[in-house]
């Protein structure tokens, strides 16, 4: 199973659209790991620096429609390699999400009261958060401030999470 | 109860309900392109899983980049050519008879009403046009596919979009989608089937149709869809005509794939045809739309007619329709692209490439192309292009390139007048 502690990321944006996470020019890389210097190169979005504010992060907090667009895998996988395995957000476009679980990561959507929420609180401050995927709550920290925050995901997800992904789980049922 | 037409492909296709509202169904056909299978067959292959699960269900293509353009593009190319010949996927398009995927497998009869589909393509959807499910997908979801031949997906939601009455002169399935997106939004849909319907999409030709659907996924849904009619078994009459007695008795074996009449739909809209008229959209988003008199003047640097959205041959017909006899502006770069070989012979041998040509296009090879910025007219910083494609997202056709998606005749106009503006067929109704 994958790693779901570590820093926290935020992008402060909806619609998030994967030409942003991994522009197309890239898809002809056939190894992953050659797509981790061009994660989120083309983000719009104002003070933000792939550079800068990507190296030690593990997690992304996000708003709405995460990973719009297209299909390419390569989306979740820039961000595989670079050691972000969750995403948090309001809501992801489809294949985006069912992407991420395929892969054995996990896309988590939040209310948007609880995403306000964290942006409000945490957003600019050193976050770290760790993961309970046996009460299904993550524990988020701050300087002193500690948080605990249920979560929700579907039978079928943690499967395919726990499996390592869908081929395996696939192959074993079908 | 009543059932959509999702619904009833997904009942008579399933196969597992591991959890929740989570349905495993079974795949009627696998489409492949040599951008996203390669990851999948490297895959397979180190798994030790290098299998299909029927060769004559998948079809393949080069289509995004071809000719290669460098070392990375061909090496592409050749793990799908090679995958292909090694599991003897006869279905497989090469160089100098392959052309975009979403215009040549339904040009080639592999689409019919009721039939599941996916691939490796968020445009998958076009294919809804023909009353199939089908629906783009990563590379695991492909990769199963291959494999298995089956896939999960979320049981349906249905949304039901309804166009009545008669589009004005000028205006194309285009503006209808456009308009449809700019109401609903990027993510109006997500998770749902859009179901189209309306005395306005009846009367759509296959082309119009796939023109819509194309773009179902701009507004986040899995798939569009369109009920099989007379005009769907007409279109596909060549391919099936051992398989019925008549077109009536398609008809009926088709018409299983209808929406029953007292079907849920999740929401509904209603669009009246006669209040559409041309638009374009101005951001990044397919959902900043606005109407061509509002961007007119804007200045363009290229315009671009190709794609699975407008590179079918109405479409160039439309777009020639505008040019014939006339110059595009000598500060302008024009690009077409027809989308497959079928469609590049009918356009030649009905005059219209010649039109394109006096006009000062450029004439391409079926191929993606500059549609998702890999080829044949990538834009320099700060440049702009007229294009009939689907997607304006930043970057899309060269980093710090400005994309207007339009319509084909919209496109054409702009190319003589070097600025965004009304086709005479709008303004003039010819
Ligand atoms: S024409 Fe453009 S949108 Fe269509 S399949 Fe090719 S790259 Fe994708």
């Amino acid at each position: 199973m994958k790693n779901f502690n570590g820093k926290v990321l935020f992008l402060d944006r909806s619609d998030i659209n994967t030409d942003e996470i991994i522009p197309a020019k890239y898809l002809t890389e056939i190894s992953k790991e050659a797509l981790k210097p061009n994660l989120l190169e083309d983000l719009k979005l104002e003070g933000f620096s792939p550079s800068a504010d990507i190296p030690g992060k593990s997690i992304v907090i996000t708003r709405a429609n995460f990973g719009c667009g297209s299909s390419r895998e390569h989306a979740p996988w820039a961000f595989e390699v670079n050691g972000i395995n969750l995403i948090i957000a309001e809501s992801y476009a489809r294949i985006f999400r069912q992407n991420m679980f395929n892969c054995g990561m996990m896309a988590i959507e939040l209310p948007k009261e609880t995403i306000d929420h964290l942006f409000k609180v945490y957003q600019r401050k050193e976050v770290t958060i760790e993961t309970d995927l046996d009460r299904n709550w993550f524990t988020i920290r701050s300087g002193s401030r500690i948080e605990e925050i249920p979560f929700f995901i579907s039978d079928y997800d943690r499967s395919l999470v726990l499996a390592g992904g869908w081929v395996e789980f696939a192959d074993r049922h079908y | 109860m009543g059932k959509t037409i999702a619904e009833k492909i997904f009942d008579s296709h399933y196969v597992d309900n591991p959890s929740g509202d989570i349905h495993v169904i079974r795949l009627d056909a696998v489409f492949c392109h040599e951008i996203t299978t390669p990851a999948a067959i490297n895959d397979l292959v180190s798994r030790g899983k290098d299998r299909v699960f029927d060769p004559s269900k998948i079809k393949a293509v080069i289509d995004h980049v071809t000719p290669a353009k460098d070392s990375k593009t061909a090496i592409q190319g050749k793990i799908l050519r090679d995958w292909a010949g090694r599991h003897q996927i006869r279905d497989f398009f090469d160089i100098g008879r392959n052309g975009v995927c979403h215009a040549i497998f339904p040009e080639k009869g592999f689409v019919r009403p009721g039939y599941t589909i996916i691939m490796g393509d968020s445009h998958t959807c076009t294919h809804g046009a023909f009353g199939a499910f089908a629906a783009g997908v990563g590379t695991t979801d492909l990769e199963v596919g291959i494999l298995k031949g089956v896939c999960a997906f979320h049981y349906p939601k249905s949304m039901k979009i309804e166009v009545n009455g008669a589009l004005p002169k000028g205006v194309y399935a285009k503006d209808v989608i456009l308009s449809i997106i700019g109401k609903i939004s990027v993510n109006g849909a997500t998770n749902k089937v859009i179901e189209f319907s309306g005395s306005t999409v009846d009367a759509m030709s296959m082309e119009a149709r796939m023109t819509i659907c194309n773009m179902a996924v701009e507004a986040g849904a899995t798939s569009g869809i369109c009920r099989p009619d007379q005009t769907t078994v007409d279109y596909l009459w060549e391919f099936i005509k051992d398989e019925f007695q008549s077109r009536a008795s398609a008809l009926e074996a088709f018409s299983a794939f209808a929406p029953d009449p007292d079907a849920k739909y999740d929401s509904m809209i209603t669009l009246q045809a006669e209040t559409i008229e041309p638009l374009v959209t101005y951001g990044y988003k397919p959902d900043q739309v606005k109407t061509v008199r509002e961007m007119e003047g804007e200045r363009v640097d290229q315009v671009y007619i190709g794609s699975c959205t407008n590179g079918r041959i109405e479409d160039l017909r439309a777009a020639a329709r505008e040019l014939e006899g006339k110059k595009i502006k000598d500060s302008v770069r024009g690009i077409v692209s027809p989308a497959t070989p079928l469609i590049y012979h009918q356009a030649l041998e009905e005059g219209i490439i010649k039109i394109f040509m006096d006009a000062g296009f450029c004439v391409t090879n079926p191929t993606c192309g500059a549609c998702l910025g890999m080829s044949n007219g990538i834009l320099a910083p700060g440049e702009v292009c007229a294009s009939t494609t689907n997607r304006n997202f930043n970057g899309r056709m060269g980093k710090g390139g400005m994309v207007h998606l339009m319509n084909p005749a919209t496109a054409a106009a702009s190319a003589v007048k070097g600025c965004i503006t009304n086709s005479e067929q709008y303004m003039h109704g010819r």
